[in-house]
């Protein structure tokens, strides 16, 4: 695996800024494409993958429920006066279900785990790194890139999208809430208003991305870590420039995933 | 041609931007025989252990590990190399996140056929040659610097390798085990065959366990013999180095 030379300064001006930025992209495929060869190949680590699944989801469950109610109920209470103004409020459900399925679910969700999951996986394999862990696993000829890139990659790209499926539950009943407060309405009236606005074209493009954004998550935070150098600074490194990278990244796919539905699906815009 | 080393390393040079670290350097290592090597600290015998091994690739020159280019061999070749070869890190580089326990049945889970009460049993008898047996349920984050280095010993022989490459194994340790450590070195190579190297700066370790020392300095061997003869040299360098007076000749 050839990486390029990353070195920091402590402030690096603009021409090394490129530099860095450019050294990244390319580090990442490189990386990218050392995962992709090493992924389906045995042993696969099915135990790990499990425990780092595990990990993950408790580690990430407490805050995206939070953040996946507030958002929810903040969205209701937001768009109810803006409806009002058109003489739409009827509509407030069917805002809030496609607002939250479509984009803020998913992406609100994925920014969340970047900064939670991909500084912890930069921080625990760079100092990993930092500390001749993963040379000490490469001598013992286990192969550290399997043992410890692919298995959290898989299991980050596999937990994200549940996570979302459950924030957007949460989202849901974060605006049902907020919409008693306002209105009188039923939550049987809530919830058939959301299942008559919410199509398969809302549902699937929404949650396939953000198996791209756990895949992204991973492999950033791993990247990060896996080429830590320069002691426990660079450990630091590794964590907080995981997480800048990751949400970059998600937001800028983000971008690119739904030009591509909206291409793919064009009646449904 | 009967050959009977073990390792044989060729002209391999190494140097990090403008620091030559090796310099053409060229070495032999018999089959059952403990080489210490010496230098002064930032010398590069760490490098020199790593490049060995494969862990860091050097500019030129070659290394043979039991007739075959560790450089050049295929990725599982060298994974073949790698499983007769044990590797003692200055820094331990237990695994953090496992017990002491999982540290000492990883390398064996993942390559030998023995079932999971034999490799108890292995665990718990490694453990004992470091008598470090009460801490194998514990974390490494619980242990001193010096039961890491000996769980770090424990964990890079439990598999028996046909080669150990130990980096500074006494250092950190008190007096008592540190001769301990020499000594389970010494009966390796007397039971096992195993073949050593051995880096290290305590004197009194060298002493017992090698039968031939080589000094690194300036990025070049330029001392090997028996460690008692490079004590007695007249050259002001080696009688620096040796001037601790521990080793009484
Ligand atoms: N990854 C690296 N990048 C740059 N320079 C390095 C690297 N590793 C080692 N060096 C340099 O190579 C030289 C030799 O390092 P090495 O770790 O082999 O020393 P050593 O002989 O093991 O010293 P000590 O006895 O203190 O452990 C040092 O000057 C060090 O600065
Ligand atoms: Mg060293």
């Amino acid at each position: 695996m050839n990486l390029p030379d990353i070195k920091y300064k402590r402030r690096p001006n603009i021409s090394e800024l490129v530099y860095i930025f450019f050294a990244n992209i390319t580090g990442l495929t490189v990386f990218n494409w050392e995962f992709f060869k090493n992924v389906f190949k045995p042993p696969y680590e099915i135990a790990e993958i499990k425990k780092h699944m595990d990990e993950l989801g408790v580690k990430t469950f407490p805050i995206v429920s939070i953040t996946g109610f507030i958002i929810g109920l903040v969205l209701a209470m937001q768009s109810y006066p803006v409806l009002q103004r058109f003489g739409a409020t009827d509509f407030l459900p069917n805002t809030v279900a496609l607002s939250v399925i479509r984009e803020l679910g998913p992406v609100i969700t994925a920014l969340i785990f970047a900064g939670r999951v991909s500084s912890g996986i930069g921080a625990e394999l760079g100092s990993m790194r930092v500390t001749e862990q993963i040379d000490a696993m490469e001598v013992s000829a286990i192969n550290p890139f399997r043992y410890l890139v692919v298995t959290r990659v898989i299991a980050t790209t596999m937990i994200l999208p549940v996570l979302t499926i459950y924030v957007n539950f949460l989202a849901l009943l974060g605006g049902f809430i907020a919409v008693i407060i306002t209105e009188s309405t039923n939550f049987e009236y809530y919830k058939n208003a959301v299942i008559g606005a919410v199509e398969f074209g809302d549902l699937i493009p929404g949650l396939a991305k953000t198996f791209v954004f756990g895949y992204i998550v991973g492999i950033v935070g791993c990247y990060k870590g896996y080429t830590a150098d320069g002691g426990t600074e660079g450990v630091g490194r590794a964590s907080t420039t995981s997480v800048v990278l990751a949400s970059l990244l998600i937001l800028v796919f983000d971008m690119v995933l739904v030009k591509i539905t909206l291409i793919l699906w064009p009646t449904l815009v | 041609m009967a050959d009977t080393s073990l390792v044989k390393i060729r002209n391999l040079s190494k140097r990090f931007d403008h620091l030559q670290v090796l310099d053409k350097v060229s070495l032999d290592v018999e089959t059952g025989e403990n080489l210490v090597v010496f230098g002064r600290s930032g010398t590069g015998k760490s490098v020199l252990l790593k490049c060995m091994v494969g862990l860091l690739k050097p500019d030129e020159g070659e290394v043979y590990i039991d007739q075959k280019n560790v450089l050049e061999i295929s990725p599982n070749g060298l994974n073949e190399i790698r499983k007769k070869i044990g590797f003692l890190f200055q820094g331990a580089a237990l695994y953090d996140s496992m017990s002491v326990r999982e540290n000492l049945e990883f390398p064996l889970k993942k390559h030998s056929q023995m079932t999971d009460n034999e490799i108890d049993e292995k665990v718990i008898n490694t453990l004992s040659l470091v008598s470090l047996e009460d801490a194998v349920d514990k974390m490494p984050s619980e242990l001193s610097g010096g039961m890491r280095k000996r769980i770090g010993l424990a964990r890079s022989i439990i598999t028996d390798p046909q080669l150990m490459l130990y980096d500074e194994p006494t250092t950190g340790l008190d007096p008592i085990s540190s001769k301990d450590i020499s000594e389970l070195i010494l009966n390796l190579q007397k039971k096992l065959n195993m073949t050593s190297i051995v880096v290290t700066h305590d004197l009194i370790c060298a002493e017992i366990i090698s039968d031939r020392a080589i000094f690194l300095r300036d990025a070049k061997i330029v001392y090997e013999g028996k460690i008692h003869e490079l004590a007695k040299s007249t050259d002001p360098f080696l009688k620096n180095f040796f001037s601790n007076e521990i080793i009484r000749v």
